[in-house]
């Protein structure tokens, strides 16, 4: 009974970890289009700023990651 | 937990399972195993495009060697342009984390192949050994005054003890968020395909609407591994410029 | 969570029994392909890259010296060519230069033949022209001798050749 109430706790808190995920999409829109306003703005600045771009998308996704690996750690390791 | 639901087997982990290959259970130091394997496959790989294509030394490449150009190109001009023209006497270091990152992903993708850049013991090892290379250099190279990295110059005086607190803590953070970004980002596609996999094995005659999310998210994944690659890559470069140049 | 010994118990990436394992066969494999990069292949593709940007800007550099040679070659068959033009027309001038002045001799020449014998001709047609009138005076005196011999009158021989000689002179003039 009680470990029963331990796992439904760990699978509420992977779902809700899962929200986590929801921000770093929030995040990676954020960074690839502010990359494509400014790309449009200046075209010819774009090229030189893809590197950043990818270093952006990488630093916002690793949070959603982070909360992949909560959620998966809740389920499996917990 | 598949107990629960009856009928539906999914055992999404199962695949990042560490086997020895030839028989036995205990996985010791020296046993081979499906890591062993896929390792190997690496570096055939890396074999078959940096030496086996460009064996020829054509003056015009052939589609070979123009892609083992093309990948040293891009890595040479990577690490030109992130950490500056000193940076490229590492070059073979981070060209071999490339490659090496880059093919275990790809090759990851394989059906019923064992991705090992999924598992946080060798990202961790590959993120801490960028770690402590870029932290030795630092003091190697600028003595103490590698430490200015953490004094933003640029920032009012009262904020800049705060400001040493949160670059140190975030220096210290990086070899967890660039190890746990890769292997999270590998295990999580292996994952959701072989969950999405099983919902195909048990929905029947509705088979073939997981099998279209499963080959949507698998073009998504061969994205994916390149793109992971990519950023280990250039964040490696990265940190390597604040061994470089410390000062902002 | 299922305990058969093929499937994994939890997350198999923490199962710390299989870390010295995949951290053993990690390193040999990062020292094996650095071995393979640094010694053979990265040496190798460097040395293609540069021969082929080696020769690459050889070839413009051949490039740029045939172009140069063009525009030398252009340059000189185009200075030949106002050379030439140059000559022909000196030469010509010359020429026209020369045609003149034998022109000029040639037409002072004729010209003072037509005036010497415009002179010669307007000589001798005074000549003719004296001639005439002193035949016609000649003729009107006689004339007039003989009408007046005619008439019986005897007149004075000088008298009648003054008077026809008026005559004849305000009759011409």
């Amino acid at each position: 009974m009680e470990g029963d109430i331990v796992q439904m706790g760990a699978y509420i808190g992977a779902g809700l970890a899962c929200l986590g995920m929801g921000g770093a999409g929030i995040g990676v829109g954020h960074v690839a289009g502010n990359y494509l306003a400014g790309a449009l703005r200046n075209p010819a600045a774009a090229p030189g700023q893809t590197a950043f771009l990818f270093i952006g998308i990488a630093f916002a996704e690793a949070l959603g990651i982070f909360s992949f690996l909560v959620a998966l750690l809740l389920m499996f390791a917990v | 937990m598949a107990e629960a639901n009856g009928g539906l087997q999914i055992k999404p982990m199962d695949q990042f399972m560490v086997k020895p290959l030839f028989g036995g259970d205990t996985v010791g130091i020296f046993t081979i195993t499906n890591v062993t394997l896929w390792m190997a496959m690496t570096v055939l790989a890396v074999t078959l495009l940096m030496v086996v294509g460009a064996r020829g030394r054509a003056l015009v490449p052939t589609r070979g060697q123009s892609m083992a150009e093309l990948t040293y190109s891009f890595i040479y001009k990577m690490i030109e342009d992130v950490t500056g023209r000193d940076g490229v006497r590492f070059f073979p270091y981070i060209m071999t984390i490339f490659m090496f990152v880059f093919f275990s992903n790809v090759l990851g993708l394989i059906p019923w192949s064992f991705t090992t850049t999924s598992h946080i013991a060798v990202t961790a090892v590959l993120a801490l050994s960028v770690f402590i290379t870029v932290t030795v250099l630092g003091f190697v190279l600028n003595g103490a005054s590698f430490l200015r990295l953490f004094w933003v110059d640029s920032a009012p005086l009262a904020l800049r003890p705060i400001l040493a607190l949160i670059e140190l803590i975030s220096y210290f953070v990086r070899p967890v968020s660039h190890s746990i970004r890769l292997a999270g980002a590998m295990m999580a596609g292996h994952a959701v395909a072989k969950v999405f996999a099983g919902f195909a094995a048990a929905l029947g005659a509705a088979f073939f609407i997981p099998i279209l999310a499963v080959t949507a998210l698998y073009a998504l994944e061969l994205l994916v591994a390149v793109i992971q690659a990519y950023v280990f890559t250039i964040l490696t470069c990265v940190y390597l410029k604040d061994a470089l140049h410390p000062h902002h | 969570m299922a305990a058969d010994a093929n499937d994994a118990v939890g997350m198999p990436q923490l199962d710390f029994a299989t870390f010295p394992n995949q951290i053993f066969w990690l390193v040999v494999t990062v020292v094996v392909i650095y071995m393979i990069l640094s010694r053979v292949a990265l040496p190798r593709i460097g040395s293609i890259l540069a021969e082929r940007a080696g020769t690459i800007t050889a070839d413009i550099d051949a490039a740029e010296t045939y172009k140069r040679q063009a525009a030398e070659a252009e340059a000189a068959y185009h200075k030949a060519l106002d050379d030439a033009r140059a000559e022909a027309h000196k030469v010509a001038e010359k020429m026209r230069a020369e045609i003149q002045a034998d022109l000029d001799v040639a037409i002072a020449k004729a010209d003072a033949e037509i005036a010497a014998r415009t002179a010669e001709s307007e000589r001798r047609i005074g000549e003719i022209r004296d001639s005439a009138n002193e035949a016609v005076e000649a003729v009107a005196r006689d004339a007039a001798h003989q009408i007046v011999a005619l008439f019986g009158v005897t007149a004075e021989e000088k008298a009648v050749t003054d008077a026809v000689s008026a005559r004849v002179k305000g009759g011409v003039a």
